[in-house]
């Protein structure tokens, strides 16, 4: 299993600076992978413009989308958006994408949230170079993942990507779900396995800051919030169990989320994954 | 801190014990609208592993309750006029009675503040309660006020479960959990029975809702349904008398609750969660739920983390018994089906009902009972009477006879087959072939191959539509023969699904160039970017009825074993079957005997050129999953149709039909409809739906779900080792 690292694009305090310091630590260390999340109604840094950042001051790491929110931008858009970062970083994007779980963003870019689903395909059908009037850069080469929880998001991973994007949960959640996006992979008669990716959240330095972040962050879930912010990893043993049962659940790639903004959390992280 | 527990059950005066214990200065209080003394059923069942968890939380209760038990390791099953027993189990029961009484004097013990007669009645009380405490627990059961009170923020919902039941004791004493099934003019009625004392059993009676207003039953008194239940069960209860106790016909409530907790309140044992009496795990659940929650207030100061840590440890679990309870449930639903079985073919079934034991645990717990099975199966399979004392391969390994044919094993393996652009298979699926063959697949199914060009999925699809392309799959057809295996070649024609590329980076995406005209049921385009296929006209119809039969034929002259027609996954018959993908308005259009009336004369033609000798198999999507779509029903009915049509196998698939299916991908997501198809058709089926292990075709296959499975083979680091070995040698 490989271990990828997150970039700070949804923290608070995240600036132009930090990103690249950031990024150029994470392209140093144990990392196989940078990823960023997506929200548009939040204090937080477009992921695509901030993958473009990062891919000017890193050489090595894949860079990801974990995940971007497909359906709030037009599928031309979002493929010339996705096929320039490919490009500006020679080929390291791995695009994830799903629906997201937030009306507001919808809202607020004007897009109906109804439909939301059937929208996701048609793009990854786009991507996928299936359209009438592909854009250039071309897609080809960009490694999809697709997330979510429902049947249909499995079927669509199944149909259109490489892999899958887990949404985050302990290692046995991870487990099941790998399972459901397995079966769905060979039901839809794709030769192989797909990749499988998945997520969790680590403040090794600021343990109550992040855990107050990720409240905040998923505020809008509810009761949930509390229980994704005692999901968080707060020291080495609790990172390295967390590494251990997400590997031993068959994972390709585990991407730790960080909670906190400050950049020594990329030394303290590979510390621990290097140990 | 200040605590109250609303219900005193066993839930929450464990709860109030371990509070306690943890902390002196816990003030818990306990609210019981009954007197200490009344109590509502027997007894109830506990595991081993719980009583070890209880003897962990607190040693002097769990010797009480230990002392007290009734335990057995027997399960009991009758049916038929047999007797049969399945050993290994340890089961433990202990009266409800008793085990009040043991965790109330407890309580009084350790200064829980117990008050009953108390009533909390409604959202007033809730909410006062819990503003006058820290903490306010929810242990007040199925029909929980505290729940209720908040029942947005738990998101509770509670849905009627499985059959008709009544809860009544018995003065017979057994020695193992019981199951009896007994046949009626009315319908099959079962019985769930358990001792908890030396002088007590509970004694459960249960049938589906039409059974049990047949009998009148919804029409008579406690009285006269005692006295039913008693006349019917006569014989298993050996003169002995049904007690009563409130005991009234209901249905189980399944309780569920997005959330656990919301501010202050929490949710615990069954006003949180049910599972159906069926996997007997009520109690259980409620006493771990006790020994988490106040292990979460050990580990956290703050209320708010500690309930948060209580549902996060509790929630996966619980999960996991209602999924079991619910396979139970509808298991003992549908019981009526699998009256025709063997006896120890039935027991296996109802042995494996829940998918917590299959034929591999089965064999640790009770070696004798799967020796006996497989040996049965083996002999059954083959067609000879066993003898007294044998033994057999697993059930994997029987052999299946199949109109004239006989597949030497219970595996398939699918290959997909690959052509060059003009539809001549490579040899590499040749090759693929074989090796599936030598790596110990009965059966191997190659396809799709389409009867026509233009029913192609991807430009690598090969046809059937001239002799030359039939003659090429001879020396394929050989080299499987030659391991012993029988070969099966997929007969399909895209309909809408075609012209699409090859599926090494996604399925269902069309040609953008090279592509070629589409034929469906209807004028209604697959996904995004599919070209619009045309109606296909009666003379389209009749011309393909025609290159499916010489299809077949040139199958048949290359030597293939068996013959399956594609009536799947959204393909050109399949969109006939389904009233999404079929809106015509002639006489292949409307009710479902039109819908199948395509496929139908398909068959007709096929099975008029396919060797009588040869099984003819159909893979059939028996629901689409989709809205609007084909119901389980209504695939059941297609499968008779088309049984009576000729088929000897009915490959039993499901989805695909239009691309925003919700499937529930799990690992044997297909194997409950397989059962369906079986069962209620009597026709034999293959399966597969992402079967992986021995074990599951093993437990498919003997309980009666299935005759074959597909299995999905993945390379394993491990699997190096045997390619290593061959090189060594």
């Amino acid at each position: 299993m490989r271990i990828g690292i997150g970039l700070p694009n949804t923290t608070p305090g995240t600036d132009g600076p930090l990103v690249l310091d950031w990024a150029r630590r994470a392209d140093d260390g144990p990392f196989s992978s940078l990823a960023v999340l997506d929200r548009l109604v939040y204090d937080s840094l477009e992921p695509f413009t901030t993958l473009a950042a990062a891919a000017a001051v890193t050489t090595r790491v894949r860079l990801a989308t974990m995940i971007a929110i497909g359906p709030l931008r037009a599928a031309a858009l979002l493929a010339k958006q996705a096929a320039s970062v490919n490009a500006l970083a020679s080929g390291r994007l791995t695009l994830g994408l799903a629906v997201g779980a937030r009306l507001d963003d919808y809202a607020a870019a004007g897009v109906e949230h109804r439909g939301r689903g059937e929208r996701l395909s048609e793009q990854l059908a786009y991507l996928r170079g299936a359209g009438d009037d592909q854009v250039s850069p071309p897609t080809d080469g960009i490694e999809i993942l697709v997330g979510g929880a429902s049947g249909q998001a499995y079927t669509r991973m199944a149909r259109y990507a490489d892999g899958y994007a887990h949404g985050g949960g302990p290692p046995r959640a991870f487990a099941s779900a790998a399972t459901r996006a397995v079966a769905a992979w060979r039901h839809l008669g794709r030769p192989g396995r797909p990749r499988l990716w998945g997520q969790g959240y680590f403040a090794l330095g600021d343990p109550e800051r992040g855990a107050a972040y990720l409240r905040d962050y998923y505020a809008f879930t509810g009761p949930f919030a509390e229980r994704i912010a005692a999901g968080l990893l707060t020291d080495a043993r609790q990172v390295r169990d967390f590494v251990r049962g997400y590997a031993a659940a068959g994972c390709d790639e585990l991407v730790l989320l960080p909670a906190v903004s400050d950049p020594a959390e990329v030394d303290r992280l590979a510390e621990v994954v290097a140990a | 801190m200040r605590t109250t527990v609303v219900g005193a059950g066993p839930a929450g005066l464990y709860l109030a014990i371990l509070l306690r214990k943890a902390d002196r200065g816990h003030e818990v209080t306990v609210l019981e609208r009954n007197a200490p003394d009344a109590t509502f059923g027997w007894g109830v069942v506990f595991s081993e592993e719980t009583l070890g968890a209880l003897r962990d939380a607190d040693p002097r209760t769990a010797v009480e309750i230990g002392d007290t038990f009734a335990r057995w390791d027997t399960v009991d099953i009758r049916y038929r006029g047999r007797l049969l027993h399945s050993r290994g189990h340890s089961f433990s029961a202990i009266s409800r009675k008793v085990l009040l009484d043991i965790l109330q004097r407890r309580c009084r013990e350790l200064g829980v503040d117990l008050r009953f007669g108390v009533q909390v009645e409604d959202a007033a009380s809730v909410a006062e309660l819990a503003a006058s405490a820290d903490l306010l627990v929810g242990a007040d059961g199925v029909h929980s006020v505290v729940r209720r009170t908040y029942a947005d923020a738990f998101g509770s919902t509670v849905e009627p479960q499985g059959c008709k039941y009544v809860w009544f004791g018995t003065d017979l004493v057994l020695d193992a959990f019981t199951f009896v099934f007994r046949d009626t003019e009315h319908g099959l009625f079962q019985v769930h029975s358990y001792p908890f004392d030396e002088r007590t059993s509970t004694f459960i009676v249960e049938c589906p809702e039409a059974t049990w207003r047949r009998a009148g039953l919804d029409r008579m008194t406690e009285r006269e349904s005692i006295a039913f239940c008693e006349k019917l069960f006569a014989a298993d209860l050996d003169g002995r008398r049904l007690l009563s106790n409130r005991s009234l016909w209901t249905s189980f409530p399944l309780v569920r609750n997005r959330s656990w907790h919301h501010e202050n309140a929490v949710l615990l044992g069954d006003a949180a969660h049910t599972a159906h009496f069926s996997i007997g795990s009520g109690t259980k659940l409620a006493m771990e739920d006790a020994v988490a929650l106040a292990g979460a207030f050990v580990r956290h100061g703050d209320v708010e983390a500690a309930l948060v840590d209580y549902e996060l440890r509790r929630q996966p679990v619980v999960e996991r018994f209602q999924q079991a309870a619910t396979e139970s449930a509808a298991y003992f639903g549908r019981v009526e089906r699998y009256t025709h079985l063997a006896p120890l073919q039935f027991a296996f079934n109802l042995l494996t009902r829940s998918g917590r034991i299959s034929h591999a645990n089965l064999e640790v717990r009770d070696p004798d009972f799967v020796r006996v099975l497989d040996s049965w199966f083996a002999h059954d399979a083959a067609g000879d009477p066993p003898p007294r004392l044998s033994v057999s391969p697993p059930p994997m390994f029987a052999p299946l006879r199949l109109a004239g044919r006989t597949v030497r094993d219970r595996i398939a393996r699918s290959v997909p087959a690959v052509s060059t652009v003009d539809g001549h298979p490579v040899a590499d699926t040749g090759r693929e072939m074989a090796e599936a063959a030598t790596g110990g697949a009965g059966l191997v199914l190659v396809g799709p191959v389409a009867v026509t060009p233009d029913g192609r999925t991807t430009p690598a699809c090969p046809t059937l539509h001239t002799d030359a392309h039939g003659a090429e799959w001879r020396p394929h057809v050989d080299a499987v023969h030659a391991s012993g295996a029988l070969v099966g070649l997929q007969l399909s024609h895209a309909g809408r699904r075609g012209s699409t590329r090859p599926p090494d980076r996604g399925v269902d995406l069309p040609l953008r160039e090279g592509g070629w005209p589409l034929l469906a049921a209807s004028a209604l385009p697959y996904g995004p970017f599919h070209p619009t296929p045309r109606a296909a006209t009666e003379e389209e119809l009749a011309d393909l009825v025609v290159a499916f039969a010489d299809a077949a034929g040139r199958a048949a002259d290359a030597g293939f074993d068996l013959l399956e027609l594609d009536v799947a996954h959204g393909h050109l018959l399949a969109g006939f079957l389904s009233p999404l993908t079929n809106r015509r308005d002639d006489a292949h259009g409307g009710a479902l005997e039109n819908r199948l009336r395509f496929p139908l004369d398909v068959l007709g033609a096929v099975r008029a050129r396919w060797p009588a000798e040869r099984p003819l198999a159909v893979r059939l999507t028996v629901t689409d999953w989709a809205r609007g779509g084909l119901t389980v029903e209504e695939g059941i009915a297609a499968a008779r149709a088309l049984v009576d049509g000729g088929v000897d196998l009915v490959h039993v698939e499901a989805g695909q039909t239009v691309p925003h299916d919700d499937p529930p991908y799990r690992r044997g997501f297909l194997t409950a409809l397989s059962d369906r198809v079986r069962n209620e058709v009597r026709v034999p089926t293959l399966v597969g739906g992402h079967l992986t292990t021995p074990d599951e075709i093993n437990t498919a296959v003997a309980a009666g779900r299935a005759d074959l499975c597909l299995l999905d083979l993945a390379p394993t680091p491990l699997d190096q080792e045997l390619v290593a070995a061959g090189e060594v040698d």
